[in-house]
């Protein structure tokens, strides 16, 4: 991570052949099993959406932001406030208008917070997500440390949410849009301009392009995928509170996108599902002897973070790509 | 608003502000000489209140248990930099970042092995457990008024270091020009080793001063993290005299405001950094 | 007299106590190389920040194709005609050459970032954009190292390669900080005949510290020391130049 090199965007056979396989076996997932576990991949790929969307930001164009939950959480609140309290919300309505109040927020947050560097485009970013969750956390009216519950989930047109299998289905195709969007816009004029950000800002501008602006639409669109994560949240969950938004929140999306490699999306979204499933695992643990390892799973986690930090910086794609190096 | 009242909010406020400069001092001072974002500087505020309320236990005074504390801290902070901090000084910020961030996860989980989860007190010692009667119906707390004495005492003392001091020009050399102020002969390692036991002692002096006034619970470090993250921003990275006048500023935004603006109070601070960005996108005092 | 396409009036630049440029005017023609010389610490590289609007003037004007860009950032002065080449490489080490030179031309077509067409077209399809990195590698002799990643080039390589990506802007005004900073002979020649070659569609400005070079290149000379010019003319007459000599004395020529 310390050098800029070319995050692996061209994906390796291998990559290619799993998440297809990937896509297979999400289609076919509630078919084999419970309940219990379509919800749980469902949480998984709505966690995938909101990695890619942060992998935008800060693999795509480098800039780390410490406050993407901001933008995930706002929109499940949109969800929450507009759906009413014996029905559902129409989907067709809450989803647009919920992206569109992340971007929005985005937008200005972006505006003051693309022009700083460095640390302090960090510290910025965790500052302002922080605002956000005191402006919630504050006040009664907005649901304050309580939150608000969404009775009814949305639906409309044939769609409802209330169904897990809907549900499940809805996310699933929302993750592959969201996968293919970004793919394509990683090999597109504003892609590879956002990347030349990420590689040399300096000589970027200098040859010409205006690259606070281009920042600021990264941030933008970041932060509405951001949003389409949230309504999914809030949909599932049925329940927004203050903490969607926190510091916690965007370090769990950093995490993700560390863990699966950053830059190229697919890194993201496999990465997501990496974390996940270290998480259940590691809060699973049983007692040895006296010592419950599961309850300690902080430890785990944090130790697993600082191991991949150290030992394989660009993830479990840079893994592959190693391994395929090798084999050349 | 009458005066009394002002002034208790005034005096508040400077105590608060006082407060956020020992933890921002170490900060900023972190980041500008060794270049690490450390998000588990929090974490160091934590240790200070934790030993706080184990050293008074068993020491039972809280005036022995401070200085204690301050040296132990120091020790720790020195293990830790020759240990573990050292190694990020020239990873980029995203790895630090992530590093400290797995720090924090592994802290919090050795305070639960040590103490345990539950929140704790530490009782305001007997000597300065009273008030000093300023109107009819209010009067200041004596334990405010010697820990506003303590954090300015530090405070000049800690100006007077980085001003005054062959050790203090080192460090502001450091700041401004790391590998110039080795070129020149300064020992740089252990100028690193100092700055960092210093920032660690800072941040838990603070934790340990506050631990009377405030409980002393699991995570106790975010909050107070967030807040020094902007302090510096605001002040400018390296700069101590802009952390002092961020702190002081944070403080006087904060405290006003929650007594009259309730529910915006907590935003205004954020609005303050805003403001200062748009014209100042490294800060007031930016080196 | 040909074209006068940038034109400096009074440049100054303080750092602090500091003056590192200090009242500097001159200006560039189409069809002609003027070379800024001076010893190490002259204030030339600081002078070219000025120029390419890498660094904002304390005092002065700055005219661009007869319009006053005083203040202009860099990418806009980019937009407006004007490239400039730096003294320490600053290609994109991770990216193929060809890649390197894609994204320079690409700046000559791309819309605006928030126009989501430019968020779906393949960047490495657009005729236009092949075009014109093609025609910078032609220009510069690439073309056998197009697919090499920037950081396994030789030194020289990246120097051409630095050269190249300027070029992929089709800039009128040339700003070239030390082309030949590190260069072996063999290489040094090559770079003088390309920018000989340059020299008919553009003005060019020459940070240049190898002396045989800058003779044989520039029609004009400013000769800068402690960020003062002390000399301006044709070669001939700085060469003649007593404060130049006196300036000269003990220092190396590359």
């Amino acid at each position: 991570m310390s050098t800029p090199q070319a995050h692996l965007e061209t994906l390796p056979r291998s990559v290619q052949v799993f998440l297809l396989l990937g896509l297979v076996a999400l289609l076919a997932f509630p078919f084999a099993q419970q309940d219990f576990y379509t919800q749980t991949v469902t949480r998984m790929m709505i966690l995938a959406i909101f990695a890619m969307s942060l992998d935008l930001l800060q693999g795509i164009t480098g800039l780390v932001s410490l406050g993407h939950a901001a933008y995930f959480g706002l929109a499940g609140y949109v969800v929450a406030y507009v759906s009413p309290q014996d029905a559902g919300a129409n989907w067709l309505i809450a989803l647009p208008l919920a992206m569109l109040v992340s971007a929005l927020a985005a937008l200005v947050i972006g505006f003051f917070v693309v022009r700083t560097h460095g640390i302090y485009f960090i510290m910025v970013t965790m500052a302002f997500s922080q605002m956000m969750y005191y402006l919630f956390f504050d006040n009664k009216a907005l649901g304050g440390s309580d939150g608000v519950y969404i009775n009814v989930r949305p639906a409309g047109w044939g769609l409802d949410l209330e169904n897990k299998w809907m549900l499940y289905y809805f996310t699933l195709v929302c993750m592959v849009i969201t996968y293919a969007f970004l793919r394509r816009l990683l090999w597109s004029p504003f892609g590879r301009t956002l990347n030349g950000i990420r590689l040399n800002e300096h000589r970027t501008s200098a040859l010409g392009y205006a690259s606070f602006s281009y920042k600021l639409t990264a941030f933008t669109l970041a932060g509405a995928l951001a949003g389409l994560a949230g309504f999914l949240w809030a949909a599932q969950t049925g329940y927004v509170n203050p903490e969607l938004m926190g510091f916690h929140m965007s370090a769990h999306a950093i995490m993700m996108v560390i863990l699966g490699g950053m830059g190229n999306v697919a890194g993201a979204l496999i990465g997501a599902f990496g974390f996940e499933i270290f998480l259940d695992v590691f809060k699973d643990l049983p007692k040895i002897g006296n010592f419950d390892l599961g309850k300690h799973w902080q430890l785990w986690m944090g130790s697993l973070i600082v191991l991949v930090v150290i030992v394989a910086p660009q993830g479990l794609m840079g893994l592959l790509r190693s391994k395929k190096a090798d084999d050349e | 608003m009458d005066l009394a009242n002002f002034l208790i909010q005034l005096l508040n406020s400077v105590q608060y502000g006082l407060l956020l400069f020992l933890l921002a001092a170490g900060l900023t001072l972190i980041f500008g000489i060794m270049g690490v974002v450390n998000l588990a500087h929090g974490s160091f505020y934590m240790l200070g209140a934790y030993l706080a309320y184990a050293l008074t236990g068993s020491m039972g005074n809280l005036f022995v248990a401070i200085p204690v504390g301050a040296v132990l801290s120091l020790v720790i902070g020195w293990l830790l930099e020759k240990i573990l901090f050292k190694h990020f000084y020239h990873r980029d910020h995203l790895d630090q970042v992530l590093l400290t961030f797995g720090l924090i996860y592994i802290f919090e989980e050795l305070r639960s092995m040590l103490w345990g989860d539950d929140v704790h007190n530490v009782a305001i010692p007997a000597s300065l457990d009273w008030s000093i009667k300023l109107t009819d119906t209010l009067s200041y707390p004596a334990y405010r008024l010697f820990l506003l004495g303590v954090c300015l005492l530090l405070a000049v003392g800690l100006w007077l270091l980085i001003s005054r001091t062959k050790i203090g020009m080192k460090i502001r050399a450091g700041a401004f020009n790391s590998d110039m102020a080795q070129a020149l002969g300064v020992n740089i390692v252990r100028l690193h080793a100092l700055v960092f036991a210093l920032g660690v002692a800072l941040a838990s002096l603070a934790g340990m001063l506050i631990a009377p006034l405030s409980s002393i619970y699991p995570n106790m470090g975010s909050q107070v993290l967030i807040m020094c993250f902007v302090v510096v921003v605001i002040g400018g990275i390296g700069s101590v005299r802009g952390a002092l006048t961020a702190a002081l500023l944070v403080g006087l935004v904060d405290i006003f405001g929650k007594v009259l603006v309730p529910q915006f109070a907590s935003m205004l601070v954020y609005v303050l950094m805003a403001l200062v960005l748009l014209y100042k996108p490294e800060g007031l005092f930016k080196q | 007299m040909s074209d006068t396409l940038l034109q400096a009036k009074g440049l100054s630049k303080r750092y602090g106590g500091l003056l590192a440029v200090n009242d500097v005017s001159l200006s560039l023609h189409k069809d002609q190389l003027h070379a800024v010389i001076g010893p190490n610490g002259a204030g030339k590289t600081t002078l070219t920040h000025l120029l390419s609007g890498d660094v904002a003037p304390t005092q002065g004007e700055l005219w661009l194709r007869g319009q006053n860009v005083s203040g202009w950032p860099h990418h806009r002065l980019s937009l407006h005609g004007l490239g400039r080449s730096y003294q320490k490489t600053n290609v994109f080490l991770a990216l193929s050459v060809w890649d390197n030179l894609m994204l320079a031309a690409q700046s000559r077509h791309a819309r605006a970032p928030y126009n989501p067409l430019s968020w779906m077209g393949h960047a490495a399809n657009d005729k236009a954009v092949r075009e014109g990195a093609e025609r910078a590698l032609q220009l510069t002799g690439l073309a056998q190292v197009q697919q090499i990643i920037a950081a396994n080039l030789s030194h020289g390589v990246q120097r051409q390669l630095e050269i190249a990506m300027v070029l992929a802007t089709e800039p009128q005004v040339l700003l070239l900080d030390e082309p030949l900073a590190g260069m072996g002979t063999a290489e040094a020649e090559a770079m003088v005949v390309l920018l000989h070659k340059l020299k008919k569609d553009h003005a060019m400005l020459l940070v240049e510290h190898d002396m045989d070079a800058v003779f044989a290149l520039a029609e004009v000379l400013t000769v800068m020391v402690n960020g003062t010019v002390i000399a301006s003319g044709t070669p001939q007459e700085i060469r003649a130049d007593a404060k130049v000599q006196a300036a000269y004395l003990g220092e190396e020529t590359a």
